[in-house]
């Protein structure tokens, strides 16, 4: 997949300077031509139709219960799934509608809420899945539908705040919803407990197989996964598909060639809300329980980095995000792995914006020198300077070269931490020898403060790392990994 | 009557906070047509800065200077903690973006914010933080003050109320009768015009963050004197603070200031006669009510576009 990556090309310096159209229109054409040894392999991977690939993808993602049988990892295997049809929801309106929806995740809540109502003890009601899943659906298309009615009129900005107001709103709703007027309907702040799982014609989808997690809801979840994609992969081809998109790439002019610009928009509203809220039906079933603030920010922020990492309006990509942000999240939570993807992330980081160069062996050797006398310096001023608990590992590697404290007095954590903000944020202003100068005591700055301030709060620090992600996205590669580059016709 | 007047100042000083922080809100998106996103956190941060000024000072029990210097003090010092960061994230994570479509900047905005909340959160944990503002010389904030009936009005809100009113009306003269308020309403109007009159539109986005974030450090200290505070007020604090711009009109300044304080009088009456749980509610649909009936907001100018 990583060699269908769209090759970032230049514009030629003597590039026509007034058909310049014609320029952008041969772009993604010059795109395709790509020299090389890999040039034949890669034009052969091309042909290879998408419904082959998506059996693959879904082929492979089924073996991997029988990979592992730890229920933790098949539990992570089955939330990236949901993510991955989130986020294949919110591409409908972000990356073809061009919407700015800050309210998805009430959707996605929406939804589990729904489910849980239709099937749980609260009301005593209980449907079978062929019943509920339709249903909760349909509620969740017409929400979207009635948030868009009002901010259909409203351009981008109006849109982004109503839509986050209605999050908010849910989330008030869910959290005081057990006495309206005098009814338990949503049981406040510790949600429903008791919803079922999945069950249809009699049998019921078990959620734990001799106390692990079982393994069939993970398929159903593939499942719809695969249903999802492929109605979605229609949609896009069709008439529909065509007009969000030059929605997307100019609502002014969509609406000059008679494209009905406020039922596209709601109905894309409409799409990506009753997706959210099939998930939402699954996560609820499995979880059999729905708290409000698992619909809050976070996530809404978790779905978006892995839309625009993917690169939004590409469905492959979002859901490349899905499978990168999900794990990686989790596996975040543990200090020992976290620190190992640090440090990948940092030689990974150093190759790409280096190359394979000189500059690159003298950055790096030059980071491990200063860390080392640092090291020795520490020691030397006072043992406990290095004598941070080690426990084993790569920790215990690293600990050789990082100053790692016994104790930490209140004020090192704000100052290191503001500190290389500020240091990394100054590396971006300068350039030449002076970069290359600050780079080695920067990389070291950072990798002392992600073993002493980051790693002792995971919760914290995971989402500083994908708020990072997002803002350095933005700014580095706004199409993200596979998104189509946006060219503008001037 | 009494609980009528008690709401009524509580209004007022809510509607000045969200006023404040509207201002903010109000003044990027005219100049610079971006939902700045991360102005709530700029806000709690500007909570936070106060917050630890104040513990530097040696606390609201015994400060080390007299307590008619305290709050000035905090109030300038998160201030200009604020502005720093206003400008810095205009810098790093909006100015790149400038030219960017115009989602680019918003969803960038969104990471500033959710960075920001979850820096505090790892350097300050979640427990609140109070200024414990009561002690402030043995409560005389409280106790002292005028009355209204049998309702006292104490001496901080009538200081939060009034310092509020004083830097809205400053930034209103400074917007309307200076030359760099020219300037900025210049940039708002057109900005490449503005850029081919001369005007430096780098300095005068730059200077609007400044004062946008300035704004904000003071209705987080002012905000932070009532109730403790926590690194994830921003997320709440910011959608109101929008709210209010957006119901007053936004890119109008005395919009944003009418906004807020509507806004503060239907919280707090809510709060207050119906119920502290649906007040969220309330100002929803109200903010519905202008999206459909008034999407220029009550004193914004109705947006024609040219083609």
């Amino acid at each position: 997949m990583t060699d269908s990556t769209p090759h970032s090309s230049e514009t030629p310096a003597s590039g026509p300077a007034v058909g310049q159209d014609e320029w952008v229109a041969r772009h993604a054409e010059r795109r395709l031509i790509r020299g090389g040894p890999l040039a034949p392999m890669e034009e052969r991977l091309r042909a290879v139709p998408w419904w082959v690939w998506l059996t693959l993808f879904v082929g492979v993602m089924c073996l991997l219960p029988a990979v592992t049988a730890s229920g933790y990892v098949r539990r992570v295997a089955f939330d990236t799934v949901l993510y991955m049809m989130l986020a294949l929801g919110l591409n409908v309106v972000v990356g073809w509608g061009g919407l700015l929806d800050l309210g998805y995740v009430a959707f996605y809540g929406l939804g589990a809420y729904s489910y849980a109502l239709l099937d749980s003890d609260q009301f005593h009601v209980h449907l079978p899945a062929y019943v509920a899943i339709p249903v909760v659906v349909v509620i969740g298309a017409i929400a979207g539908f009635l948030l868009g009615l009002p901010s259909r009129r409203l351009h981008g900005d109006y849109l982004a705040i109503v839509t986050l107001f209605f999050l908010q709103l849910f989330q008030t709703i869910a959290t005081n919803g057990d006495s309206i007027f005098g009814h338990n309907v949503t049981g406040g702040a510790f949600g429903i407990f008791t919803v079922k799982p999945l069950h249809a014609f009699g049998h019921n989808l078990v959620v734990q197989h001799q106390g692990v997690f079982a393994v069939t809801y993970y398929f159903v979840a593939l499942g719809f996964f695969a249903l999802i994609y492929v109605a979605l992969r229609f949609v896009n081809l069709s008439r529909t598909g065509r007009a969000w998109r030059s929605l997307r790439e100019d609502p002014l002019a969509a609406e000059a060639m008679g494209m009905p610009v406020n039922a596209l928009k709601l109905m894309s509203f409409a799409f990506g809300a009753a997706i959210a809220a099939l998930t939402g039906t699954i996560f609820a079933s499995l979880s059999a329980s729905v708290l409000p603030l698992t619909f809050y920010f976070v996530l809404l922020i978790t779905i978006y980095t892995m839309v625009i990492l993917g690169g939004s309006g590409s469905m492959r990509g979002v859901v490349l995000g899905a499978l990168v942000i999900g794990p990686l999240l989790e596996l975040l939570r543990d200090p020992n792995k976290s620190r190992i993807i640090f440090y990948v992330a940092l030689i990974g980081g150093l190759v790409f914006a280096f190359r394979r160069s000189r500059r690159l062996g003298i950055v790096v050797a030059a980071t491990l020198a200063f860390g080392f006398v640092c090291h020795a310096i520490a020691g030397a001023l006072h043992h406990s300077w290095i004598a941070g608990s080690a426990d084993g590992g790569l920790q215990h590697v690293v600990s050789y070269w990082l100053i790692i404290p016994k104790h930490l007095a209140g004020w090192i954590p704000p100052v290191s931490y503001v500190g290389v903000i500020c240091v990394a944020l100054v590396l971006t202003l300068v350039h030449g020898r002076l970069r290359l100068v600050l780079l080695p005591p920067t990389l070291y700055l950072a990798a002392f403060v992600w073993d002493n301030v980051m790693l002792t709060q995971p919760d914290p620090a995971r989402y500083i790392v994908l708020g990072l992600i997002l803002i350095a996205l933005m700014i580095i590669r706004p199409n993200g990994l596979l998104g189509e580059r946006r060219v503008e016709i001037v | 009557m009494d609980t009528f007047i008690q709401l009524t100042i509580d209004a007022l000083t809510l509607g000045s906070v969200y006023a404040l922080i509207a201002l903010g809100y109000t003044l990027v998106y005219g100049v610079l047509k971006l939902l700045n996103f991360a102005h709530g956190d700029v806000f709690m941060v500007g909570t936070f800065i106060g917050y630890g000024v104040l513990q530097l000072l040696g606390g609201a029990e015994s400060p080390n200077v007299p307590v008619w210097a305290l709050i000035p003090i905090i109030t300038v010092a998160a201030m200009a903690g604020c502005a720093i960061l206003g400008v810095v994230i205009e810098r790093f994570a909006y100015r790149p973006l400038r030219d960017a479509p115009r989602i680019a900047p918003l969803i960038s905005a969104l990471g500033v914010s959710f960075f920001l909340a979850n820096s505090m959160q790892l350097l300050f944990g979640a427990t609140p933080r109070t200024y414990n503002a009561f002690d402030l010389g043995n409560g005389e904030l409280y106790f002292k003050g005028f009355d209204i009936g049998n309702v006292r009005v104490p001496l901080l809100r009538i200081i939060t109320i009034g310092s509020a009113f004083v830097l809205m009306i400053a930034l209103y003269l400074l917007v309307n009768k200076t030359r760099t308020g020219k300037a900025m309403r210049a940039t708002s109007y057109d900005r490449e015009a503005a850029a081919m009159m001369g005007i430096d539109i780098d300095k005068v986005i730059r200077f609007t963050f400044i004062l946008g974030s300035a704004l904000a450090g003071a209705a987080g200290v002012m905000f932070a004197l009532r109730v403790p505070t926590t690194a994830a007020i921003g997320f709440v604090a910011g959608l109101k603070g929008f709210t209010a711009a957006v119901i007053g009109g936004i890119g109008s300044i005395p919009g944003a200031m009418a906004g807020g304080l509507i806004l503060g009088f239907a919280e707090s009456y809510t709060q207050g006669y119906i119920s502290t749980k649906w007040s969220d509610l309330v100002v929803f649909s109200i903010l519905i009510a202008f999206m459909i009936f008034r999407p220029q907001g009550l004193l914004g100018r109705a947006d024609i576009r040219k083609v």
